[in-house]
């Protein structure tokens, strides 16, 4: 099967993609990955499944690899020069580093979100939502103007922007501009969204607004989140992943790793002493 | 009132006794500041006192007269300006293209390896005496343009007036190739700049979408940086409305208008380099300290007009990361 195909098809019909055996098959299924800059290994043989149509939180202290940990489930860390990797990865069954496998396809079916709201700036609200579309040759304009909607109204932006969607994206508030980085992203249909530390430059309100944004999107995409924070990963998770010095160390439902974690570093870190 | 503690009135006191250099500093600074914008005026009013002369002679005409004659006292600008203007853009067509490819192979897609090689090699481009790229176009680029390029053009494109009429090879063409040479290197180093300053963030934003690197480019590097490319330009068109050596070493030096770029042109930088040797009379010196101050006028104009065009291009996306 042609990917690229059935991905324009799905994007066109605007139908989720059919996964018959979703519940059985993890989003991920990521197997002794192991990943370098150049010489510094960032991450040591990480193995563990995420599943599907949940929230999974990353979270570990500053420098333990769970930005790079994130950048691998897209390919992006491929784009810094010098970075390499080990292990396979597999999106709802697909190795997502088979030699034959574009970066550019696995990241139209895994969308990200950064720490810092990107829009671009010469483009209007509009435009940034659908610029993944038209990269992908959606043309039909009826289409267009309907996942519009559709994409900030699952990005709770909707109702705030409607009137003036010919604004450059840049002229929202910094909360606002981060859920249109998330509608940007939600516009493809992607069957994951990765979320990078999103609420780490807002303030309480534009958080608690993204945190409820992810509630209300875990139904429809499976999403995994790298915080810093750990009130909100215990808010929001469904399950965590606990990563120190570049190793996976602990990986389990989030109720257990907040209250009563198995390693002895989880617990530290999760009580406050370190990190 | 608060009272002062001793201990600490000392060291008030101690502050206040050093307060001189902070003083000094600030009208040092401003004298600095004010002494280039007296500069810019000085260099303004010199030019208008010495060609006062030639302007009440000829009035508004000087810059619509065609004829150049020294013999007669007969002194028009128009020709030169419009050498200067043509072989200006000539020059910008060729280098604006170049440099930003150039600029983007460095900052997009060189191997980091040979970066920092490539950029050595731009600079020394820029270090060469003006002087040695005209031997280069009078010995080296000219031949080849009389002798290979120029016939090209003329079969290929020839139903152009711009590409009619006698080929000598010194000309318009042969100006503006020289100029676009000369002014590469600042037109790549200054997009070059412009480039790095795209954030990372905004490179990431495309790729996440699945983008792929030419897309990325265009989307996210392109259209965020095209307010300071044009920086860029403009910065090389004023460089290359003053360029004289070069240029007059191969422009041919004859003050016609022609629509051909095949046939000689002459610059307000040219002429003024060429004959103020032999400007005998005071009206010829006054005359050409007129062109001086056209040229002048010309660069004001051309940096107003673009900074106008910048504002508008940039109305509503202002840029907040």
């Amino acid at each position: 099967m042609t990917s690229i195909d059935n991905l324009k098809k799905r994007i066109i019909i605007g139908t989720q993609v059919i996964k018959p055996t979703v519940s059985v098959i993890p989003a991920f299924e990521i197997r002794n990955l192991k990943l370098w800059y150049s010489q510094n290994q960032a991450l040591h043989d990480v193995s563990f499944d995420i599943a599907a149509n949940q929230v999974t939180a990353i979270i570990g202290p500053s420098g333990c690899g769970k930005s790079t940990f994130l950048r691998s489930l897209n390919r992006l860390h491929e784009t810094i020069a010098g970075s390499r990797m080990e292990g396979s990865i597999k999106l709802f069954g697909d190795d997502l580093y088979l030699k034959s496998i574009d970066a550019a396809y696995v990241r139209r079916r895994v969308g990200m979100v950064f720490q810092k709201s990107n829009p671009f700036p010469t483009m209007s609200i509009a435009e940034n939502v659908l610029v993944g579309l038209r990269l992908n040759g959606v043309n039909d304009q009826k289409f267009l103007k309907q996942r519009l909607e559709e994409s900030l109204r699952l990005s709770a932006l909707w109702d705030e922007v409607k009137d003036f969607l010919d604004r450059p994206g840049v002229s929202l508030s910094g909360g606002q501009q981060q859920r249109l980085c998330i509608a940007r992203a939600l516009a493809v249909q992607p069957e994951v969204l990765l979320m990078d530390e999103p609420c780490s430059a807002l303030d309480p309100i534009a958080t608690m607004k993204i945190e409820e944004l992810i509630q209300t999107l875990r139904t429809k995409v499976s999403i995994v989140i790298v915080t810093h924070n750990m009130q909100q990963a215990s808010r929001c998770s469904n399950k965590t992943a606990f990563f120190y010095l570049g190793r996976l160390i602990e990986y389990s439902e989030t109720r257990t790793i907040f209250t009563n974690p198995l390693n002895p570093q989880t617990e530290a870190y999760v009580s406050g002493r370190f990190g | 009132m608060h009272e002062i503690a001793p201990q600490y009135s000392a060291a008030l006191n101690y502050r206040k006794g050093r307060k001189w250099p902070d003083i000094s500093f600030k009208y040092l600074a401003m004298v600095g500041a004010l002494m280039i914008v007296l500069l810019i005026v000085l260099v303004g009013y010199e030019l208008y006192r010495s060609s006062s002369l030639s302007v009440h002679q000829f009035g508004f005409s000087f810059v619509k007269n065609l004829a150049w004659d020294p013999a007669a006292d007969i002194y028009g600008a128009l020709p030169f300006i419009y050498g200067t203007l043509v072989s200006s853009l000539l020059a910008l067509l060729i280098a604006i293209p170049l440099g930003v490819a150039a600029a983007l192979f460095l900052t997009e897609v060189a191997p980091l390896s040979i970066r920092q090689p490539i950029i050595t090699i731009i600079e020394l481009l820029a270090s060469v005496p003006s002087v040695i790229y005209g031997l280069w176009g009078i010995f080296v680029l000219i031949p080849w343009m009389r002798d290979s390029f120029y016939p090209f053009l003329k079969s290929t494109f020839g139903f152009l007036p711009l590409f009619k009429g006698p080929i000598y090879g010194v000309s318009m063409l042969s100006g503006g190739i020289v100029i676009a040479i000369m002014i590469l290197p600042i037109v790549t180093s200054f997009s070059r700049e412009v480039l790095r300053a795209v954030p990372d963030l905004q490179r990431e934003a495309a790729y996440a979408l699945g983008a792929t690197h030419w897309e990325v480019i265009r989307i996210a590097v392109l259209s965020y940086a095209k307010r300071g490319l044009f920086g860029a330009g403009v910065l090389g068109l004023g460089r290359a409305l003053g360029e004289t050596m070069a240029v007059t070493m191969v422009i041919g030096n004859s003050p016609v208008i022609s629509a051909s770029l095949f046939a000689p042109g002459y610059t307000l930088a040219s002429v003024i380099a060429n004959e103020f040797a032999e400007a005998t009379t005071d009206l010829y010196m006054s005359s050409l300290f007129e062109l001086g101050l056209v040229l002048l006028v010309i660069t004001l104009i051309v940096n107003a007009i673009a900074q106008l065009m910048l504002r508008q291009l940039t109305n509503g996306a202002s840029a907040k990361n």
